[in-house]
Formats: structure tokens, C-alpha cells, sequence
């Protein structure tokens, strides 16, 4: 008898899902009519694999080192990540500043709209249904599942992300990391802190410059 | 790098209906159930918030979604809401608050 493959590597046979089908059909389409190229798709696709949370965090550590630059972000994301040099193309960006007394965590209930040119792609619990109907309701039991407890006397907004802009959580700078550069600081800033399901913590950054 | 050319609607110029509202004004989201692809959220609808910011004009998504130009462009507001008066049996800070983007023609003055 040969070997059954181990699961998950070569995987099952599964015939096409509704939604698999009809982007194989789109696409096939599109490249028949001469819309787009086979190419063009793969390069795309590459561009968004390529991405990931690295850029949101430099965008935040240059916050916490540079006033100027955070109170510029504030009031015009994607122009500030622009500035910065940043490849950062369609996004509108509205960044959100946590502070002592103020938490914010974005969710898309509509689909899963992200700032993926800042981010990457979205992990699947942010495009779960699971997450999307509950963290407007009952976000303070969400983020307790994260491990994010937030305190009775914070105030916390949600971010609902409906429409044209992406949002970003700008973290609390955390205590003792002073002197730091920014290279060091944006080690500790995850994904999650900036989406709010979680903060930057001291303890997970390693040793560094 | 390969560069993704630019989208026609990701243009910030776009033709656009007069802006009604300003941040700070108080607003209710109209309560109304088209059928078709809409970009305001069920839970919201009804509920009256205060505008927190203006986002600029864009195109029209019922209209997008079925292949017109979303043109004359809406005013897209951020508009925040206070999750104890969205939801009744809401658990948290009376402060809490849910801001979600808001095109203009969902908007009425409250």
C-alpha cells in the first residue's frame, strides 16, 4: 500500500466553492477580453504578499520619536505615510491615537476592510463573523479574549470601517522604553496593537540598538 | 516592484453634492431598508450621533455597485455614536462610543 498523504500537505480533493468558481471564471474572463494580463494578476498578488505589519509599526515608532510628524499623522494619514516615503497607494488613512484614558480597536462589520498597504493582509479572526458582529457590542468582553483588559474609566471607541478610509491605532508609547531608537521601537509594536486588540508590551522586545 | 495602476475612484476630486454638515452638528441615520449593496450598517440605522469629521466626497457605492459612476459624488462623514443608546443592554463605560463612516444621502439633521 502507499503512503497516505499527511493531511493538510497535498490536501483532499474539493471541488471548487461557489466564490472560487466565480473568481476563476472573472479572472479568466478578464484576461480573454484583454482587460488584464495573467502577469499583471501575479504581480498584484505578489505586491500584496509582500506586505506586512513592518510599515505600520516604522509609521508609529516615528510618531513616538517625532511630535511634529504624530501631530501631522493626526490630521492626515496617508499624506504623513507619504512623507515618510512610504508606497502607499489608494489608501486613505484616519489613524487613532490611544492615550491614558482613551482605547480604540477597528473592525470592518461589512466585510473586512483593513490598511492592507500599512499592514498586509488581515489575519481570519478579523474577517470572522465572530469578531465583526460582536466587538461593537460587546467590545470590552472581545478584547478581554484578546487578554486586553480595559479599565472601567477608559473610554472606548470603535472604529467601524464602512466605507472609503482605513484606519490605524497609534499605541501608547510604554514605559520605559526611553531613549530608544526607532528601529528598537517598532519591534514592539504587533499587528494586533494596531488594530487595538492588543498593546505594545517591554517585555517582548528583545534586546536591540 | 510591480505598481498597481491607480482606480479611476480612488480620485479625491470627484464632483460632488454640497456638504450639509459640519463636525460637532447632530445627525440621524435615515431608517431605511433598500435592497442592493449598501455601505451602512443595519445596527446603525435610526440611531442620531454628532458628527466627529468630514472624510471629502466620493462616489456613490449603490451606484458603483451597479456599474454607474457614483456621480455627482456624497459627502462622507465620520459620525460617532454612544453605544449605550445604540444598544439597550450595552456593557461597558457610559462613554463608550462607535464611530462609523457615513455617506451624506444616509443623513438627516437631528
Amino acid at each position: 500500500m502507499s503512503e497516505p498523504a499527511s493531511p493538510g500537505d497535498l490536501g483532499e480533493y474539493r471541488p471548487l466553492s461557489y466564490f472560487q468558481l466565480m473568481e476563476v471564471s472573472l479572472r479568466e474572463l478578464l484576461v480573454e477580453k484583454g482587460v488584464l494580463t495573467e502577469a499583471e494578476v501575479n504581480a498584484a498578488l505578489e505586491d500584496m504578499r509582500a506586505r506586512g505589519p513592518e510599515a505600520g509599526a516604522r509609521v508609529v515608532a516615528r510618531a513616538w520619536s517625532d511630535a511634529a510628524f504624530k501631530t501631522r499623522l493626526l490630521e492626515n494619514g496617508t499624506r504623513a505615510c507619504e512623507e515618510f516615503g512610504l508606497d502607499v497607494p489608494a489608501l486613505r488613512l484616519v489613524v487613532v491615537e490611544n492615550t491614558p484614558a482613551v482605547h480604540n480597536v477597528i473592525v470592518c462589520t461589512l466585510c473586512s476592510c483593513y490598511p492592507r498597504m500599512l499592514l498586509g493582509l488581515p489575519p481570519d479572526w478579523y474577517k470572522s463573523r465572530n469578531y465583526r458582529s460582536r466587538v461593537v457590542r460587546e467590545p470590552r468582553a472581545v478584547l478581554a479574549e484578546f487578554g486586553l483588559r480595559i479599565a472601567e474609566d477608559m473610554q472606548l471607541r470603535v472604529h467601524d470601517s464602512t466605507a472609503d478610509m482605513r484606519y490605524l491605532v497609534l499605541p501608547v508609547r510604554p514605559a520605559g522604553t526611553e531613549g530608544w531608537s526607532e528601529d528598537r521601537l517598532a519591534a514592539i509594536v504587533t499587528r494586533d496593537c494596531m488594530i487595538g486588540v492588543a498593546v505594545p508590551r517591554v517585555d517582548t522586545a528583545g534586546s536591540g540598538p | 516592484m510591480p505598481q498597481v495602476a491607480a482606480r479611476p475612484q480612488y480620485r479625491t476630486d470627484h464632483p460632488s453634492v454640497p456638504v450639509r454638515f459640519a463636525p460637532g452638528d447632530r445627525v440621524r441615520v435615515r431608517r431605511t431598508f433598500p435592497l442592493g449593496h449598501i455601505r451602512t450598517p443595519y445596527y446603525i440605522r435610526g440611531h442620531a450621533g454628532v458628527v466627529e469629521r468630514l472624510c471629502g466626497s466620493f462616489p456613490v457605492p449603490e451606484e458603483l455597485a451597479q456599474m454607474r459612476n457614483g456621480l455627482p459624488a456624497q459627502p462622507l462623514y465620520r459620525v460617532r455614536f454612544v453605544q449605550r443608546e445604540v444598544w439597550p443592554d450595552y456593557r461597558g463605560g457610559r462613554d463608550d462610543v462607535i464611530e462609523i463612516e457615513i455617506f451624506q444621502h444616509w443623513l438627516e439633521a437631528a
